[in-house]
């Protein structure tokens, strides 16, 4: 298991200090920061590797970014405290914009990313909590993160615990009748304390999810389930905040994220082959140049 | 240890229910999971007795598993039961992921395994759980054979802090355990010395294996029984010391022969002392129709069935 980095640690503590007592744009600007450099170290780890799935990563940036930096209840040096809140990345395959935000709060070193997928490097293609900390579950296929925090929010409310379950969950996933399942039990054990966040940048591995297989109407199907839903622009760091705020119904939230899937490389944006496509040199550069 | 016709014969899920209420009295962390199997994994009284520690996901094996390593995540000991068919065959991903690979504390709980559901047919049979669960790395894998092991493996898997997979048996049984045998990963019961033969037999086969014992005793061929719970890890010392102390091993199990106990032994042994083997399960193929106990009868499954694989393996002929 990786260990932390105290100053980072400490570092990230003072900045969710400042930021407790920061109004929402203020906020928002401290967030912003933190999701670029989050975009560069993702296009330096895919670049190192030349592995990776960098589309995905930009998409899910602002919300993972969000709710670590901005929302959650962590203590990067005690990962397993048990109060802690939980966050789940259910698309694993995000896992370099996962350890990036891990890393930028202090989990372990930033000098670990390099080792990104690099042989017996603990950070794999896609999470290992055993060997990770801030990983809760083993994703990777997907299906699989939704019902795990369905489990966790359920383990906080028997015990009449306070703390909270986020999980972040790619549209393509919402394929999977696993996903439903869980959304099913969630609502029926009325799971207020469960947050899931869709994703929705529109696109999956290979076609846009309406071509493949249509999704919508989303947001009524989540309705239907029992859900409160929440609409916004994934990319917004206030509109993410608000959304993040705790339900107000007594159900279970869900949060459409609208992304855009390379969302930050202009040439990486809503377009298909970026699921996984690995930059070249000189696309490095560019894609550097603008996250700059 | 004579084992009779009229000897008598347990539901094992009875004391597992009745262990896991008694674990449960004391340790607030451990909860029930079920996927609507309230009854069938005998569910009932603890859910009289803890409203709130029975969840219920309904008809959905996947999330049962994953709602149970979220459990385990946030600090509960989850009891995820369910019949053994389906656990092991719809949810096997999230067993290996969500359980195995997380290293969450979850005791999955396979109910009415092997052919229990006799007439109900192949799509009913969990005849493949023991090869798959020993597939999956990190998953100790427990196959009581009677009251007193069923009862041991609920307060060893709640005293092990990793994942573990245990068939909880529904076709009746007498009791084999000696008193005081030890129970955990790599240990075994050896119940009765012989020299010629060594019958290493799980879960139902185990009573069967000592009848069969008992018959060629009278034969003049000494056999030693070995009840072998935990398929993995093995206790490959006992085992090891079979294959060097007697003339062959035979394996018995309520199982497909491919990957099991059969297959745990043999790789063991060709490795390290090969000795000749025969391999008693399912060989194979889909069960015809029939109960559990005509179906045992069917594959040779019965002390007949093992005395003459004993036989084979010295040369005496199938008949003997």
């Amino acid at each position: 298991m990786l260990v932390a980095d105290p100053p980072l640690a400490a570092e990230f503590q003072d900045l969710r200090a400042r930021l407790a007592d920061a109004d929402v744009q203020e906020k928002a600007t401290e967030l912003r920061k933190i999701s670029l450099a989050v975009r560069r170290s993702v296009v330096e780890m895919i670049a190192t590797a030349k592995l990776g799935h960098i589309g995905g990563d930009f998409s899910v940036t602002d919300i993972m970014v969000t709710c670590f930096a901005g929302v959650l209840n962590l203590d990067p040096t005690r990962p397993l405290w048990e109060d802690r809140d939980r966050f789940v990345l259910s698309k694993g395959h995000c896992a370099a914009s996962l350890y990036s935000t891990l890393a930028y709060c202090g989990f372990f070193p930033r000098s670990e990313l390099a080792t990104f997928m690099a042989p017996l490097s603990a950070l794999n293609g896609h999470p290992n909590r055993v060997k990770v900390p801030g990983v809760e579950t083993n994703s990777g296929p997907l299906g699989h993160g939704f019902p795990v925090a369905t489990g966790a929010a359920l383990a906080a409310k028997l015990d009449g615990k306070s703390w909270r379950t986020v999980v972040v969950l790619g549209d393509g996933e919402m394929q999977e009748g696993s996903n439903w399942e869980a959304a099913m039990t969630a609502s029926h054990y009325e799971l207020a304390n469960l947050t899931a966040i869709v994703d929705r940048n529109r696109l999956q591995q290979g076609a846009r999810t309406e071509d493949t297989k249509a999704l919508e109407p989303l947001g009524d199907k989540w309705r239907s389930f029992g859900w409160e839903l929440r609409e916004v622009d994934g990319h917004d760091h206030v509109a993410l905040l608000q959304a993040l705020e705790p339900s107000t119904t007594g159900k279970p939230v869900a949060i459409v994220a609208n992304t855009i899937k390379g969302k930050g490389v202009s040439f990486m944006e809503d377009r298909v082959e970026w699921h996984h496509k690995v930059p070249s040199p000189e696309q490095v550069r560019l894609a550097l140049e603008e996250l700059a | 240890m004579t084992v009779t016709a009229e000897a008598a014969t347990y539901d094992c899920r009875q004391d597992f229910a009745d262990e896991l209420i008694r674990l449960a009295e004391a340790d607030e962390r451990i909860v029930a999971v079920c996927n609507d199997s309230v009854g069938s994994s005998n569910l009932v009284g603890f859910r009289e007795r803890f409203p709130d520690r029975l969840i219920n996901v309904g008809i959905a094996e996947q999330d049962l598993v994953g709602v149970g390593a979220g459990l385990a995540n946030g600090g509960k000991i989850p009891f995820v039961s369910a019949a053994a068919p389906f656990l092991t065959g719809r949810a096997l991903e999230q067993i290996k992921a969500d359980a195995a690979y997380s290293n969450t504390h979850v005791i999955l709980c396979g109910q009415s395994p092997g052919m229990a559901y006799g007439e109900l047919g192949p799509t009913h049979h969990s005849i493949e759980d023991l090869s798959w669960m020993r597939a999956v790395a990190n998953l100790p894998v427990v196959v009581p054979a009677d009251p007193e092991q069923t009862r041991a493996a609920v307060r060893w898997a709640v005293e092990n802090r990793g994942p573990s997979f245990i068939r909880i048996p529904r076709f009746k049984v007498p009791a084999v355990t000696p008193p005081g045998a030890p129970f955990g990963p790599g240990l075994s019961n050896t119940l009765t010395d012989g020299d010629d033969v060594t019958v290493i037999a799980i879960g139902t086969l185990v009573s069967r294996a000592l009848a069969a014992a008992e018959q060629l005793r009278a034969e003049g061929i000494g056999v030693r029984v070995i009840n072998m719970p935990f398929v993995d890890p093995l206790d490959a010392g006992t085992v090891l010391a079979a294959a060097r102390e007697t003339r062959g091993i035979v394996t018995a199990e309520e199982a497909t022969v491919s990957g099991g106990l059969g297959a745990a032994v043999a790789s063991l042994v060709s490795a390290e002392h090969p000795v000749r083997m025969r391999i008693l399960g399912v060989p194979g193929v889909f069960a015809p129709t029939g109960s559990a106990g005509f179906l045992l009868e069917h594959f040779g499954l019965t002390a007949d069935g093992i005395a003459a694989a004993v036989r084979e393996l010295l040369g005496h002929g199938l008949h003997g």
